[in-house]
């Protein structure tokens, strides 16, 4: 194989909907292996859907995802996690659920992986939060609990849903370090973000969606003006009687 | 004689006696016990899992199939069992398969299956005309359990612990965080799917002591007394157990004691449990809510 990049996933002429209603559109592209990816546009631009794709959680009304790494190598952690926080758990059980792949049903926890917990939540700030029920948490120590589960997890391919969402700067800047470390160690990652500053400063390349893809490659030559104009137009045209879509192979003829 | 003894006496007589005594009131003690236990982390998992009000539903979906075995064979353990399984799993299933193939949320298609269970049971019995036995299934006979009864209560107990604590870890994880058991595994559907066969099962374990109705009380007042107690889950099932238990064994005694009937006796001390526990409870109780010590330093 030497130095040829391998892909991670492919999408092929994919297309994600609600109801009929695509929210992605005949995608069209690869992954390569080692990514750091921003996934921008307006709202409504199908962004999360194409996370909820390729983490398996919705099927393709058409075309496929190429997945190539095993479900159990991706992690995914979705916009508002659907966590309890009035559920009686404290914070080193929450955190210690990342070792599932490990642990399984039934498997028990050892002292390497009870160091590993420790390491986790110390490399989140979140040292001596062990014992404390999750319900005490603000909403960025929760979202630093949640990542040290995504550490965790050990996942080849990382899907980050509007992760820094209502965060303070250094939360901010601190998760997005822990981010860096990631791909650093080869980890993929996918992450849905708002923040264009964020996104220029530490992501290397970009997915621009509007339902279709407006741009994909290097972050600095997609997010330019005219693409974002471009995708805003694209994502207000919405059409309730909109007519069935031609199969793609049909199209293609 | 010294008074300390005649003391001790009347204690003897108040708690102990009734139960060396009468063999009725042994085998309701044990009954009352096992189905604490197994009621007890069954009505935890209910209220964190927030289908309090889905134990109820299914209790009358319950109803109607006991009163079919009732109908077809007599006052038969058997036949009512059964009924009440059959008429239990397929409302709970029924309604599950209906929350994850559509739109519809499971609280709401839970009503629609109960409603029309309830309402086809009550047409059943009606078309076989009425009998004062029908009673029994509606308000239980925890004063005339029988060996074989005693051996189904006390089986669906020890079933009940051992599938919990096979199932403890998806069921608590199916809990808190859905969608991240949903990424990381395939258990959720199916630990849902025990956690209502489990339901099911306590509340048919239930219904021969309690009835029908009355059966879903030891499960949920209990949770709901010992959520005021405590933050800890593990701590939570074990004071839950405890008030299920006392609650069994106190209503057993006031009934005793009152000549009130001892269903209806152990849910009304278990809902003075639950009083007690909403004022004086250290976790969010009223009486520390209006008592406010001073707040801590920063």
């Amino acid at each position: 194989m030497g130095n040829v990049v391998r892909n991670v996933l492919a999408f092929r002429n994919l297309t994600l909907g609600y109801d009929r209603h695509p929210a992605v559109h005949h995608l069209e592209g690869e992954v390569p292996e080692g990514d750091m990816l921003a996934i921008c546009g307006p709202n409504g631009a199908g962004k999360s859907t194409l996370l909820k794709g390729i983490a398996g959680v919705l099927t393709p009304l058409t075309g496929r995802i190429e997945g190539h790494v095993p479900a159990r190598e991706i992690a995914y952690l979705p916009q508002a996690a659907e966590v309890d926080r009035s559920f009686p758990i404290d914070v080193y059980d929450l955190v210690s659920m990342g070792l599932w792949r490990r642990a399984g049903l039934f498997g028990g926890i050892n002292r390497a992986d009870r160091a590993r917990i420790e390491q986790a939540l110390a490399a989140v700030g979140l040292e001596g939060f062990e014992a404390r029920p999750i319900g005490t948490l603000s909403g960025g120590q929760m979202q630093r609990a949640l990542f040290a589960r995504l550490l965790l997890q050990d996942a080849r391919l990382l899907l980050l849903d509007e992760p820094f969402t209502a965060l303070d700067a250094g939360t901010i800047t601190d998760l997005t370090a822990l981010v860096k470390r990631w791909n650093g160690e080869g980890r993929t990652v996918i992450a849905v973000l708002h923040d264009f500053e964020l996104v220029r400063g530490h992501f290397p390349r970009t997915l621009l969606l509007a339902r279709e893809a407006v741009a994909w490659g290097a972050t600095g030559e997609v997010l330019t003006s005219h693409n974002l104009a471009e995708a805003r137009r694209m994502c207000e045209a919405w059409d309730e009687d909109a007519p069935a879509c031609a199969p793609a192979s049909r199209r293609a003829a | 004689m010294r008074p300390g003894f005649e003391e001790s006496g009347m204690i003897y007589d108040l708690l102990i006696g009734p139960f060396a005594e009468f063999d009725f009131m042994r085998r309701a003690l044990v009954g009352v016990l096992a189905l604490g236990v197994g009621a007890g982390p069954i009505g935890v998992l209910m209220m964190l899992r927030r289908m309090s009000l889905a134990g109820d539903a299914m209790a009358h979906a319950i109803l109607p199939g006991a009163a079919v075995g009732f109908l077809a064979a007599g006052l038969n353990l058997f036949a009512m069992t059964v009924g009440g399984l059959v008429a239990g799993f397929a409302v709970a299933l029924g309604a599950g398969a209906v929350a994850r193939a559509t739109q519809m949320k499971e609280d709401a298609a839970l009503a629609a299956f109960y409603l029309v269970s309830l309402a086809l049971g009550v047409l059943l019995v009606s078309l076989r005309g009425s009998n004062v036995d029908l009673l029994h299934v509606l308000f239980g006979t925890v004063l005339a359990l029988d060996d074989a009864t005693l051996l189904l209560i006390v089986s669906i107990s020890s079933l009940t612990l051992v599938a919990l604590a096979l199932a403890w870890r998806p069921l608590v994880l199916e809990s808190v965080d859905p969608g991240f058991l949903r990424s990381v595994s395939r258990a959720g559907a199916p630990t849902h799917l025990i956690f209502l066969a489990l339901v099911v099962m306590n509340l048919v374990g239930g219904f021969h002591a309690l009835g029908t109705l009355l059966a879903v009380g030891l499960m949920m007042l209990p949770a709901a007394a010992g959520r005021f107690w405590t933050r800890e889950l593990t701590t939570l099932v074990g004071v839950s157990v405890l008030i299920a238990c006392a609650s069994g064994v106190l209503g057993l005694l006031v009934s005793y004691h009152s000549g009130v009937p001892s269903g209806p006796a152990i849910i009304l001390v278990a809902g003075g449990a639950y009083a007690l526990s909403v004022l004086f409870g250290p976790v969010g109780g009223l009486l520390p809510r209006f008592l406010p010590q001073r707040h801590l330093e920063a």
